[in-house]
């Protein structure tokens, strides 16, 4: 896709297929597509995600096989049929139900790394935002299909999502019927959950399509941020990034495996065990984890629709960044000053995550005295939630932008650091010497 | 992430009537107790489900339906009455002698009336009530939660039906006014500080529950000659209804052990071939 194609065709079949539609030389490409040879393993969850992607539909499509839609079937259908019934069903919907946090743990930090490299800054905005739009997707696609089983916190988890969309003014209200298919969460609610969350998973597919073809336009970032320079500073993809990547999808998938099979119910809520019941409500509606970092947000927040649209820009914050970060360095490694204040950033997120599982006056610091502040007392979920609420938008809007630093010298060539350390590069050490 | 622990309101709805002010649900930590299905090797003992669903038939069955679990699944691969020479379960004589004693609802033939005929192996374990009106009628309107998959559906699973059992009708605190057709259980979630008249700060933990003592010693005459406690049946039947949630656990255990060594010679073997490739290779 970019740079020059190396593809000879070699037999008459390939130049006859070459001149017509080049799909082997487009593979070979792929393939042979210059990568920078300083990528660590933080580079390899792109990888894990498309294989985690892969993970889902397979096991999707066949749960679809066994699967009732239907308001008085569904809960059946999972925990009587699939669960117990359908040879492996306990496997293939343990897998998919897992892969859902284990697609998430590899999105996020996907993400920070993009952060944390600068893979945002230009020229690789467009690559970005792409990936903003997929990690939306994703978000629509796991809460619908968490909503699938039928159980009370599938039920009441759609009930609080969908309703929020209700505060929109003017729209909120058509939309939220639309939805619903109704006036209320009901069967026709799950039926259009169902088709949307076939459907989605190959919009995120068709998206990634798009990423990977931004990614091979300015090709990939690295942990230096310095822009490749020549070839020496690159290997092939292949056999070099995807050894890597498959080491690192192995030892990936150890993890998944353990949860599979030996922890199939800790990512899950207990009350999912029950069947959906619109005249009893849980004590606590939580979202899955993955989302628990904007239900704090959108908690945190006194008012519905002031909630719902800062719930909204915190995602949107992702999308802008490219533009909020006007630092020429790329890479953080080079920014001490700013590399703490994503740390903290971090820490936030973590605490807001904490908070979003938390009830709103739960005490945060258990035995210390919490006088109250305006509505809640200091020593509360609420409140914790709320200081990291600010620094959350703080750190984009004012730190990001604003941020006065000294970065360290970024170093001429992507691989000068690693000739500074010359037993983990013997094969460099030696050209250099030679060169 | 750990799994937040919340007492449910649903088992609120389901079992307890009157719990004002459901922030202030407390409820003892479930009892420990050792079971055989811990741990990455746990295995069902297979003497405790017998015993636990004979407590579960003589017992728990007159109010509580279980309606995903057939009687084909006492004879699955690690159920209850599994027998390595019926493969097929539906052969196994224990099941099928099991399902001839209770009575199917059916349509005869000729008619087209209601009528009843003897369980085969195939059929799912019938509910006692008609519907969930006729099950509360019955139960001071309390509604016995159906047990298929209780032990998954409620937090500390096991342990929190063995001290739901246990503790269920334990002697209340002075001060502690137990409203008519309850029973004072210190594990499940409630909230009886408007039934107390000591002390306000030391409310009794747990709350009521409408399900009266089901156990008694010597209740349930065990086949194996185990001396029938109130502590053996409710473990017994605690396991059974672990079961009765998970009954593929030793299916997923066994193959999960197989993937896990697949798994870790196939990573080791990946990580070989990434050494040789990179090897000349600054990076």
């Amino acid at each position: 896709m970019s740079g020059h194609s190396t593809y000879e065709p070699n037999s008459p079949i390939e130049r006859w297929l070459d001149t017509r539609l080049p799909i082997i030389r487009f593979s070979a490409d792929l393939l042979a597509f210059p990568t920078p040879r300083n990528l660590n393993y933080w580079w390899t969850f792109g990888g894990i995600l498309a294989f985690c992607l892969g993970v889902q539909i397979v096991t999707g499509v066949v749960l679809a096989m066994h699967y009732d839609p239907s308001g008085a079937r569904a809960f059946d259908s999972v925990e009587q049929h699939i669960m117990r019934d359908v040879n492996y069903g306990w496997l293939i919907r343990g897998i998919h139900a897992t892969g859902a946090s284990m697609f998430f743990v590899a999105v996020y930090i996907h993400i920070l790394r993009g952060i944390y490299y600068g893979s945002f800054k230009a020229p690789r905005e467009v690559l970005w935002l792409l990936g903003c739009i997929i990690y939306v997707l994703m978000m629509a696609t796991a809460f619908m299909g968490y909503v699938l089983p039928w159980g009370q916190m599938s039920f009441w988890g759609a009930k609080v999502i969908t309703n929020l969309l209700g505060a929109l003014p003017v729209i909120g209200q058509p939309i939220t019927t639309l939805l619903w298919g109704g006036f209320s969460v009901d069967s026709p609610t799950l039926n259009r959950f169902y088709s949307l969350h076939y459907l989605l998973p190959f919009v995120i597919a068709a998206v990634v399509g798009l990423h990977i073809w931004a990614l091979h336009v300015p090709g990939n970032n690295n942990p230096t941020g310095v822009n490749v320079r020549s070839e020496t500073d690159t290997v092939a993809f292949h056999p070099y990034y995807t050894v890597k990547d498959a080491f690192a999808v192995g030892l990936f998938v150890i993890m998944f495996a353990v949860f599979v099979f030996y922890l199939p119910e800790a990512l899950s809520k207990v009350d999912n065990a029950t069947p959906a019941n619109p005249l009893v409500t849980p004590a606590h509606i939580v979202p899955e984890w993955y989302l628990l970092p904007f239900y704090a947000i959108l908690r945190a927040i006194p008012d519905k629709l002031t909630g719902v649209l800062a719930l909204g820009a915190a995602i949107g914050m992702l999308f802008i960044l490219p533009w909020l970060d006007r630092s020429k360095v790329r890479s953080m490694r080079y920014r001490p000053t700013a590399r703490i204040y994503f740390f903290i950033w971090i820490i936030a997120v973590l605490a807001l995550g904490w908070c979003g599982s938390q009830e709103p006056d739960g005490v945060v610091i258990p035995g210390a005295p919490g006088p109250n502040l305006i509505d809640y007392p200091i020593n509360s979920v609420t409140w914790l939630s709320r200081i990291s609420a600010i620094y959350y938008f703080v750190y984009f809007l004012v730190i990001t932008p604003f941020l006065r630093e000294t970065p360290l010298p970024v170093p001429d060539s992507l691989y000068t650091p690693v000739l500074s350390k010359p037993d983990a590069a013997p094969g460099l050490a030696r050209q250099s010497v030679e060169g | 992430m750990g799994r937040p622990v919340f007492p449910l309101a649903l088992l609120a709805g389901l079992l307890l009537q009157a719990a004002p002010g459901l922030a202030a649900t407390t409820q003892a930590p479930p009892l420990d107790v050792h079971w055989s299905f811990q741990g990455p090797f746990g295995q069902y003992d297979q003497e405790q489900l017998q015993r636990g669903y004979m407590v579960y038939r003589e017992v728990c069955a007159s109010c509580h339906a279980m309606k995903m679990v057939a009687f084909r699944n006492l004879g699955d691969p690690g159920g209850p009455f599994w027998n390595p020479k019926y493969p097929n379960p539906n052969d196994n004589p224990v099941v099928k002698s099991i399902a001839k004693d209770y009575q199917i609802a059916t349509i005869d033939s000729d008619t087209g009336d209601p009528a009843k005929r003897p369980g085969t192996s195939a059929d799912y374990f019938p509910s006692p009530f008609a519907n969930d009106i006729a099950a509360r009628a019955a139960n001071g309107g309390a509604l016995p939660p159906d047990m298929s998959l209780l032990a998954k559906a409620r937090e500390g699973g096991a342990a929190y039906i063995y001290s739901i059992v246990t503790g269920d009708g334990t002697i209340a605190p002075r001060g502690l006014t137990i409203p008519p057709g309850k029973y004072y259980d210190p594990y499940i979630g409630g909230d009886v500080s408007s039934y107390w008249s000591g002390n306000p700060n030391g409310v009794p933990t747990g709350g009521f529950i409408a399900m009266p003592p089901p156990l008694t010693p010597g209740k349930v005459t065990f086949d194996d000659k185990t001396p029938s406690t109130v502590a053996q049946e409710a473990k017994d039947v605690a396991a059974f209804l672990q079961w009765a949630s998970d009954p593929k656990m030793e299916e997923r255990k066994q193959s999960g052990l197989a993937v896990m060594i697949f798994l870790v010679i196939f990573t080791g073997l990946l990580y070989g071939s990434y050494r040789a490739i990179w090897r000349d290779v600054g990076h």
